[in-house]
């Protein structure tokens, strides 16, 4: 009994270090087992770069389009020269929006793939399960997709981007009443840190005597019809989003239903006029009442922290729409292509910066030191020693014939209640003309 | 100390053994692999006695993990718990509430109990959402864990994971292993081969099966804090329903009532998605294509070896392996019949399968 | 008073869908036994189909058409190749290739269509209707989607009491041995009601996708609910899964209404769980226990 019961085992495990053990020699053979390189995925010829993004799974429509258009940026750059003779390898790789298998594949990318930074990752609750260990693994983490507020202290080698949701929510609530005195406001937001960030940064400029109702939403129960009709009850003149592109959608079929017609106020990640009107189109082609895709998008307010896509004349357009149409033609040249461009030049930006013999630590310091130009964002970054936080302000903008038109100045602000929200007297730069930093 | 439990532990520790082995001679990531499969092993494990011994099918062990890790975090973050307190205890909070569910679930019967567990693996991470204040909402509980200084600043923390997590789990399947061998893993077949006659001998069929999801939820739960450990945040974006697919798929793949089998779905689940995106994308398919076809091939997977090898990897090893072996193996289910392919190996006989519209079998009331 | 009208009308157009999901899970049930999990799955690929069509050819009932036969095929092609098999094993068996059909069908839409929220035209108007100044809070769209599943309801009702083809489904079900003995090709029978049930999932893909938008997974949460309709209403009653599907849409609506969007799924365990252990068969199950 004892001893075909150890044979058994010993079998099973035999098996076992078989496989494992041929995984492993697989993946030593082509990472890096041999001697490391001194700066761990830099070569004299090749920076390689990773990151986790959602290309399956709940949040894939639309964000699964960054990472494609951020590779196209990269590939114009290495067909012209690369940085300082380098190629940049970006490898993306897909965490379904599970913060557990962020921690999965951010560990391939940093122990077996020895990448020298993790670029754009994705998502607030996914990017929170590997912000610790990527710190404390001193990887650089740069330019977070995330308007989460947190990437801006306490983590030494982390940096956020677009602007947060707190200093968007306070630019739109400024405007909301300024505009608007005397109506009443209603709140319509993703129950997450995205929307009740937002809310909150609103809250800071809105009078609460004209919050008529506040309504949240889960991305799981598609059924918005009661959250539409309570605002409705209460009076809603003007209702404020901290939606993504669906729910706003949904919130305008449903208004439709039940006869309300608010204006719609719609924080920057929910009202890409081209999302929004593809997601709408079709009720453009109904027979009988006129229901046009456009016009259903026609007066949305929004925010906009890069150029709108409908401004032709702006040099930084045109120069990601080349790229787009060279390097990534098959997506629609739509919001998230823009962001993926943007932040993609702002990382060949830091590069520039950190020299031709880039370390780690030196990217951190390239970037925190300040001084970076503002690159294609409206307003610049508030990058420092003590602040990792990114952009620091948007322009209101209105969906006019499907494309945003910006209205008045670029605003900037701070993340507090009592900061104040003013007009940024600045001008962007043009893009350059070899379309590299 | 009776000769199976003997056995087990001699199994255990030389599987430690080589354990320990790999650990040391792999990279830092395939540590952190050892620990996710170690994990997976204890939830599949779990899951296949639930379904291989006790014949109930539950499609929402997820939300058992879910509420071992959320234990596991609260403890570790606000009372400051060590890890080897945690463990047992997150289990215990999960096997409670293994409880309710089991005697909730008591009275269903096949697809009913399947579909409430669904909604269970569905509703119940809302729970996280609804009190932001305790739970982190979704943005989740952070954790930080750290090798123990005595092993030296260079130690790679993903390697002291996967010890403290294969300890965890040889402990449970030990456990496991031993419960199957016992009266209660004997109890657990017989009403599950026929209820009616399991209850005309005197069993008391409800209170095996509650006690059965007790066990598995129990491991599901400290699977959960396994993962809290290992991944070190606890939110509820990954307690989807995917993960109880995934279970299940780990389960019925290794082969149901089987711990080795347990270990096989572990390696499938863990190692083979990122191998098929690899091949995919190294064949030019689009990332889109390349992302989503592990998903389609989960799902061939499943219906194949549903279809044409029900026993699963270890049924199928063992088949290949039969002439060399004795009958009495590590496998939990009964050992002395040798079933025809096609049929599920321990004969999940449910006799009433055809049954007529209008009627209906309630078993387990008391 | 207004908003408990509105949250009322509603939860009727989704408690129809529900209804609609729910009545194609009950015609599988009583032929095969076997609680189809990919059941939503089929319907959204059917209206996938329905999508391509309409995109092609620019009209909305082409596309209708496109995705009701597309359902009928399916169902039939998978019963026939997929289920066949495991009909006559342990229920285990079918739950798991249900459930792995589920996950193949949604891993396919993502390969051939991509993981993008796609537009899904409605048959009719969704500019709510109004009664002078006073909005109804229904659209003419929403009468549809009730008429269509009352009418697919309506329409199996007569198929099975007065045709041949349904008195054949009815006495598979009721005992596929005598059934045999009598003549009757089970196996074809039991093609035939897959077909049907494919071919009322389709509608509720349909009915439903210009509300919920069209990507893989838009059909999931659909289907948990629809399955759970059925099961209140007693997976072996047509008429119980339309009544549970509107019962369930309409106090899900209340609950989203007042106690917050979040607490839906939450209250459908709740009520799923409650039903069963008042009445493990559901509300207007026929059987009562075994019988000895």
């Amino acid at each position: 009994m004892n001893g075909s019961h150890r044979t058994r085992m010993l079998a099973v495990a035999a098996t076992v270090i078989a496989a494992l053990v041929a995984a492993g020699c697989s993946s030593s053979s082509s990472g890096g087992a041999g001697a490391a390189p001194a700066v761990p995925g830099i070569t004299k010829t090749q920076i390689l770069i990773g990151s986790h993004q959602p290309l399956t799974g709940p949040a894939a429509p639309g964000y699964s389009e960054i990472s494609a258009a951020s590779n196209a940026y990269f590939q114009y750059v290495n067909a012209h020269g690369g940085v300082y003779g380098r190629k940049i390898k970006y490898t993306y790789l897909d965490d379904a929006y599970d913060p557990s298998k962020t921690a999965s594949v951010v560990r391939q990318l940093v122990l077996q793939d020895s990448v020298y930074a993790i670029f754009d990752g994705l998502g607030t609750p996914t990017h929170l399960a590997v912000v610790n260990y990527l710190n404390s693994a001193k990887v650089p983490d740069v330019f977070i997709a995330s308007g989460c507020d947190c990437w801006a202290s306490g983590h030494p080698y982390s940096f956020g981007w677009q602007i947060d949701y707190i200093r968007e929510g306070k630019i739109l609530g400024a405007y909301v009443k300024s505009h608007f005195a005397g109506k009443k406001i209603g709140f319509f937001y993703q129950n997450d840190e995205f929307g009740t960030d937002g809310v909150k940064g609103l809250s800071y400029e809105i009078p609460a005597s004209q919050v008529a109702s506040k309504q949240s939403y889960v991305p799981i129960n598609v059924n918005i019809g009661p959250q539409a009709a309570a605002l409705k009850a209460a009076g809603v003149q003007v209702v404020v989003c901290y939606s993504i592109p669906a729910f706003t959608a949904l919130l305008k079929l449903a208004a439709l239903k039940i006869g309300w017609n608010p204006t719609f106020v719609v924080s920057s990640v929910g009202a890409d006029p081209i999302t929004l009107g593809g997601l709408l189109q079709a009720f453009a082609k109904q027979g009988g009442k006129t229901v046009v895709g456009n016009q259903l998008t026609q007066g949305i307010i929004t925010a906009g922290y890069l150029p709108t896509l409908g401004n032709t004349g702006n040099s930084w357009i045109a120069l990601f729409k080349k790229v787009h149409d060279t390097y990534d033609a098959k997506a629609p040249f739509d919001g998230n292509v823009l962001y993926g461009e943007a932040v993609a030049y702002t990382f060949v930006q830091a590069m520039v910066k950190a020299g031709k013999n880039p370390t780690r630590a030196g990217l951190v310091s390239a970037i925190e030191s300040g001084g970076l130009s503002q690159g294609a964002a409206v307003a610049p970054y508030d990058y420092s020693m003590t602040d990792h936080g990114g952009m620091m302000g948007a322009y209101i903008g209105v969906i006019k014939n499907g494309v945003v038109v910006q209205q008045g100045p670029v605003w900037t602000t701070d993340t507090t209640p009592g900061g104040a929200v003013t007009p940024f007297t600045g001008t962007q730069p043009p893009a350059p003309a070899s379309g590299m930093p | 100390m009776t000769m199976t439990l003997l056995r087990h532990l001699v199994a255990a520790i030389v599987a430690g053994a080589v354990i320990w082995a790999l650990s040391v001679q792999l990279n830092a990531f395939r540590d952190y692999q050892m620990a996710e499969i170690a994990v997976y092993v204890v939830a599949i494990a779990g899951l296949s006695v639930l379904i291989g011994l006790s014949g109930q099918i539950s499609i929402g062990n997820g939300a058992f993990m879910a509420v071992g890790a959320y234990a596991a975090a609260l403890l570790m973050l606000h009372l400051n718990w060590p890890v080897w307190a945690v463990f047992p205890a997150s289990a215990a909070i999960a096997a409670g509430a293994g409880g309710v569910v089991g005697v909730a679930a008591a009275r269903l019967s096949g697809p009913y109990l399947a579909g409430a567990t669904l909604l269970l693996a569905v509703a119940l991470p809302s729970l996280a959402t609804r009190f932001p204040g305790v739970f982190g909402g979704d943005q989740g509980l952070s954790l930080t864990v750290t090798a123990p200084a005595r092993l030296g600043a260079t130690f790679p923390t993903t390697r002291w994971q996967a010890w403290v997590c294969s300890v965890a789990a040889l402990i449970a399947l030990v456990l496991l292993a031993n419960l199957g061998r016992s009266r209660v893993g004997r109890n657990w077949r017989a009403i599950r081969d026929d209820p009616v006659a399991a209850a005309l001998t005197g069993l008391n069929v409800a209170r095996l099966r509650v006690l059965a999801f007790v066990v598995s939820a129990a491991c599901a739960g400290l699977a959960g804090a396994m993962l809290a450990y290992t991944t070190t945040l606890v939110s509820p974006g990954s307690f989807t329903l995917s993960l109880s697919i995934a279970l299940l798929t780990g389960a019925v793949l290794g082969g149901l009532g089987s711990l080795a089998g347990a270990l096989w779905g572990a390696l499938v689940i863990v190692l083979v998605p990122t191998y098929v995106t690899d091949v995919a994308t190294s064949h030019g398919l689009s990332t889109t294509v390349a992302a989503n076809l592990p998903i389609a091939a989960y799902g061939v997977v499943l219906i194949a070896v549903m279809i044409l090898f029900p026993d699963g990897i270890q049924g199928g090893l063992r088949r290949l392996a039969g002439p060399l072996l004795p009958a009495n193996l590590t496998r939990l289910a009964s050992p002395d019949r040798q079933q025809p392919p096609g049929e599920l190996s321990d004969g999940l006989t449910s006799p009433d399968r055809r049954q007529p519209v209008g009627e209906h079998q309630e078993e387990g009331t008391t | 008073m207004n908003e408990f009208l509105q949250f009322t009308l509603g939860g009727v157009s989704f408690g129809m869908v529900y209804a609609a999901i729910g009545l194609s899970l009950v015609l599988i049930w009583r032929g095969t036994r076997i609680l189809n999990y990919s059941q939503g799955a089929m319907a959204m690929l059917s209206t996938y189909i329905a999508l391509t069509v309409i995109n092609h050819t620019g009209s909305y009932w082409e596309g209708f058409a496109a995705a009701l036969a597309t359902g009928v095929v399916l169902g039939a092609v998978i019963e026939r190749l997929v289920i066949r098999p495991v009909e006559n094993k342990p229920p285990l068996n079918a739950v798991v290739v249900t459930i792995g059909l589920l996950v193949l069908l949604e891993g396919l839409a993502g390969i051939f269509y991509g993981g993008q929220y796609r537009s899904f035209p409605a048959a009719f108007s969704v500019t709510g209707l109004h009664a002078g100044a006073v909005s109804l809070g229904i659209s003419p769209n929403d009468l549809f989607v009730a008429a269509a599943v009352l009418a697919a309801a309506l329409a199996l009702a007569v198929m099975f009491r007065y045709t041949s083809a349904g008195l054949r489904l009815r006495a598979a079900a009721f005992n596929a041995y005598a059934a045999r003995l009598l003549g009757v090709r089970v196996g074809r029978v039991l093609t035939l009601g897959w077909a049907l049930a494919g071919l009322i999932g389709a509608l509720a893909g349909l009915l439903v996708s210009p509300n919920t938008f069209l990507y893989p997974a838009s059909m999931d949460s659909i289907f948990v609910l629809g399955f759970t309709a059925a099961v209140i209403g007693g997976l072996d009653s047509p008429a119980g899964a339309i009544v549970g599907g509107l019962i369930l849409g309409v106090t899900l609506n209340y609950v989203g209404g007042y106690l917050g969007s979040d607490l839906v799924p939450l209250f459908g365990l709740a009520a799923l769980v409650l039903v069963l252990m008042l009445r493990p068969s559901g509300l207007f199950s026929t059987s009562h226990g075994r019988q000895v």
